[in-house]
């Protein structure tokens, strides 16, 4: 029982799919890693570590459940990777007017100046008239926090909020 | 002078409520100086408590002097600590010697006033804020029994209701 998979889970969101899913998994001895779910939209996502036997028997668990709940299921092979974390020290937080680019903007400098992206989140707010975009970003600045600020400052310029701080983990 | 074992979580004597220190005697420094060499024995911790090397008496230590840019009163022992005074509130991330490979998300108070009786009984009265502050009520988590993981808000959850910090 030393196999890993990454079972991905895509559809239209509805109560009792994690349920559902999580209990497929157990009767059929799996053990379950990291995982994120998250919903997007009106649309259900999950990612999911599974420690189980052959990918075909996976599968075969699984994809009855996938069809009942509407899902598309994925599965890949991966190494056993528990305790891997990355712990993130830079925090991003961009706003502003929307428009076409800012992520692609901000990811691209940011990465130039050594960031490892390890969490993205953004959204759309405001009103349909007005719509203002708001982008959080976790990662690892590899190059230091100073970097990613002077390479991110003349987003500022063009409207565009960006806020870069420090996350300090306390040990204790 | 020794490193102790640290005591992991899910071992339940981490949850004990730990009693005040009574005797100000030689066996106290000889465990606070043990206490202190398992904290520097550790992967960079700030701070450690009596409970985490299973002794269950109100003492800790915290020294947030290492850091940079952070307001700090230098290496502190401190015995019976109490909060007096919580002001603010503010996210930061956390992990602990007895959660070993986790860290998350935790809402404490920003400033807080402290007293509590230095290692030969004398009284030590402090204002705190941010780094420092945090690394104390960590802490003095461990003297109730909590951990940090009690604590946890959602990583994705950047906007976290108000509510009255338990004391």
């Amino acid at each position: 029982m030393s196999n890993w998979y990454m079972l991905t889970l895509v559809g239209k969101d509805r109560p009792g799919i994690v349920a559902a899913v999580t209990t497929a998994l157990f009767d059929a001895d799996c053990n379950l890693g990291e995982s994120s779910m998250i919903r997007l939209g009106q649309n259900f996502s999950v990612m999911m570590m599974v420690e189980g036997g052959d990918e075909a028997g996976v599968r075969a668990v699984l994809q009855p459940v996938a069809e009942r709940l509407g899902l598309a299921l994925h599965i890949d092979a991966i190494d056993p990777g528990l305790h891997q974390r990355l712990v993130p020290d830079v925090c991003i937080r961009v706003h502003g007017a929307d428009r076409a680019g800012i992520v692609a903007q901000v990811t691209t400098r940011a990465e130039q100046a050594g960031l490892n992206i390890l969490d993205l989140e953004s959204d759309v707010g405001g009103t349909e008239q007005q719509p203002i975009y708001i982008l959080q970003i976790e990662g690892v600045a590899e190059q230091g926090i100073d970097a990613i600020q002077t390479a991110l400052a003349p987003l500022q310029a063009d409207g565009v909020k960006v806020d870069v701080h420090p996350i300090e983990t306390l040990i204790g | 002078m020794a490193v102790l074992e640290i005591l992991t979580y899910p071992d339940e004597r981490l949850r004990q409520v730990s009693g005040p220190v009574q005797q100000f005697d030689a066996a106290l420094q000889a465990r606070i100086d043990d206490l202190e060499d398992t904290r520097l024995a550790g992967p960079g911790a700030v701070g450690i408590a009596a409970p985490q090397v299973g002794w269950f008496e109100r003492v800790l230590i915290v020294d947030v002097s290492g850091r940079k840019k952070t307001r700090n009163h230098g290496h502190l022992i401190l015995v019976n600590p109490e909060i007096t005074e919580w002001d603010g509130f503010a996210m930061g991330r956390e992990g602990c010697l007895s959660v070993p490979d986790y860290t998350g998300n935790v809402v404490r108070a920003e400033r807080i006033q402290l007293e509590a009786l230095d290692r030969h009984g004398e009284p030590l009265s402090f204002d705190m804020d941010g780094f420092e502050a945090r690394a104390i009520q960590h802490e003095m988590d461990h003297l109730d029994g909590l951990l940090f993981l009690d604590r946890l808000v959602s990583r994705r959850q950047d906007l976290f209701q108000r509510k009255v910090y338990k004391q």
